[in-house]
């Protein structure tokens, strides 16, 4: 349908970001923030910081995956809309990182949720986060174009079964 | 009226890490509050007994990604004890130089989400914005702007050139002006004054007897604080002030931090003056000696505590971290009762909470009948609560 079409195409130019923690050290999560800060200021782009998932095109997300944390990363994903996209942010949200062997960790968020776009780096600077969303931002519209007439909801409700429970 | 329970947490707008809080309110006003940690943790400290005693320095920085310096100064300040290594006086000025750069940006980072958990949002705009001062400086001398990587077993890593020198000083020129502003702001502004006046309260009795440690202590007038008590690094040559406040609300909290940053410019300002040649290390050995150690940082949001023991070999034999949130987190508790719920999230934010710190379990293991028990903190303490 043309109306669905022009609402994802749309959706690119103001999605909005739920930022989660799935175990991190916090060192992602204050680059998370000072993306929002007047020296990087995405706001500016029409990206916005929602705290409700249930508000969010795009669930930011850094941490190794604590084993505490599994359930409440995948209620999390489930509250969200669809489209739903996912970034993992810094090394530990990649493969684990330096909690690679940890008892209590999973080791990275595409081994519970399937992730779209990886930004690497300990913690990665503000404009690798912002270069991570922009990638998420191509990639929507290219699913807008390609699918078209059916819309991603129902792409993505295949995108759920990838989900590991 | 009958009870209401609320649940915060662990996905929370106001909360920016995963932890969850569960409040029992009679109306508007908080009955009493159950914490629920443990969502971060990772089991940092096991994991240490599997890496070399200088990879376990890198596993150590990333506890906190925001008191990532103190975290490691604290650990090699502790294996240097048991290896008895004399670190150069160069390294100690540079380790106190990055340990007081932190505090400030911590305690920027800490006024700007104070700000924005009152819903002063241009408080936060401004604050991170000249924190970014900072960070480019921290940048400029590590290679990173938040895990600096600068220690080592046995001094530091990086040397401060000339020209990190020149930038650091007129970093600190842009900062003093700032903060100046911001200590206008923060004790005059009635929007800012009347959100934090007389909320999360805490008497100097209470800071005692719940243990608070850092700028929540000091806020309620315990005088107390690690580089002047104990000194480490370069802190016992450099000349500075505590600075406490005596109200004990957050009003005060905010005013302990902002004297605290004025402070830190000073000190380094002294350190940039008096800044000593030399060597920035010395050689570790890869093998630590037997023995053990305990070693304690004034780290931003208090007291860190470490201890280390080792069995001769290449790794650690034992490493048990006390982060200063643990510590706070039960004052937290205490002040909560009785306020409104619209204060909840300043109050939370109020100690300058860092959860990925503290998430602790306890494993108790009984040595004659090889029964193992898992606790988690809220097993701990109601089973030790008198």
């Amino acid at each position: 349908m043309m109306l669905e079409k022009i609402i994802a195409l749309s959706r690119k130019s103001s999605p909005w970001v739920c930022h989660f923690n799935s175990g991190g050290c916090n060192a992602c999560d204050i680059e998370v923030m000072a993306t929002l800060t007047p020296r990087f200021d995405v706001e500016r782009f029409g990206i916005q910081l929602k705290g409700s998932p249930r508000h969010a095109d795009i669930l930011v997300c850094t941490g190794p995956v604590t084993k505490q944390i599994r359930e409440r990363l995948l209620r999390v994903y489930h509250q969200m809309p669809t489209p739903k996209y996912i970034a993992a942010v810094g090394s530990c949200a990649l493969s684990g990182g330096v909690f690679y062997d940890c008892y209590n960790v999973l080791g990275g968020i595409d081994r519970v949720l399937p992730v779209d776009v990886y930004v690497p780096g300990c913690p990665p600077r503000p404009d690798a986060i912002i270069a991570g969303i922009v990638k998420v931002l191509q990639k929507m519209e290219a699913d807008a174009l390609e699918l078209g007439d059916q819309g991603r909801a129902s792409a993505a409700e295949g995108g759920n079964s990838r989900v590991s429970h | 009226m009958s009870d209401m329970e609320i649940p915060v947490g662990p996905q929370h707008p106001a909360l920016k890490e995963p932890e969850s809080f569960r409040f029992e309110l009679e109306g508007e006003i908080v009955k009493s509050v159950d914490i629920r940690l443990g969502y971060v943790h990772r089991g940092i400290e096991r994991a240490c007994q599997d890496r070399t005693w200088v990879q376990a320095v890198y596993l150590i920085e990333r506890i906190c990604g925001i008191c990532s310096h103190s975290h490691t100064t604290c650990f090699c300040q502790a294996v240097e004890d048991i290896a008895g290594l004399e670190v150069p006086r160069r390294a100690r000025y540079i380790r106190s130089l990055i340990g007081e750069m932190e505090r400030i940006h911590s305690h920027l980072l800490w006024l700007g989400l104070a700000g924005h958990e009152v819903g002063f949002d241009t408080l936060f705009m401004y604050a991170w914005r000249d924190r970014e001062v900072i960070l480019d400086a921290l940048e400029a001398i590590s290679g990173n702007r938040v895990n600096y990587g600068m220690n080592t077993i046995g001094g530091v890593r990086r040397d401060l050139t000339d020209r990190d020198v020149e930038e650091l000083r007129s970093a600190i020129r842009i900062l003093e002006e700032r903060v100046g502003y911001y200590t206008d702001v923060a004790l005059e502004e009635s929007t800012f004054r009347n959100r934090l006046e007389g909320v999360g309260k805490i008497t100097k009795q209470q800071a005692i007897d719940l243990g608070t440690v850092g700028p929540t202590a000091r806020a309620a007038g315990v005088n107390v604080d690690l580089r002047r008590d104990d000194p480490y690094a370069a802190y016992d040559e450099i000349p500075f002030n505590v600075v406490t406040a005596e109200a004990g609300d957050l009003l005060a909290a905010a005013e302990v931090r902002l004297g605290e940053i004025r402070e830190s410019i000073g000190i380094m300002k002294y350190i940039l003056d008096n800044l000593p040649d030399g060597p920035i290390a010395v050689k570790a050995p890869r093998r630590i000696p037997p023995g053990e150690a305990c070693s304690r940082y004034e780290a931003p949001r208090g007291e860190d505590i470490h201890y280390v023991r080792s069995s001769g070999g290449d790794k650690p034999e034992r490493v048990k971290v006390r982060a200063p949130t643990l510590a706070n987190i039960n004052a937290v508790a205490e002040s909560m009762k009785g306020v409104r719920v619209a204060d909840i999230p300043i109050i939370i934010a109020g100690i300058d909470p860092c959860f990925s710190c503290t998430d602790r379990m306890v494993r108790l293991e009984d040595r004659i009948s090889g029964r193992v028990e898992v606790l988690r903190w809220q097993d701990l303490s109601r089973r030790y609560r008198r």
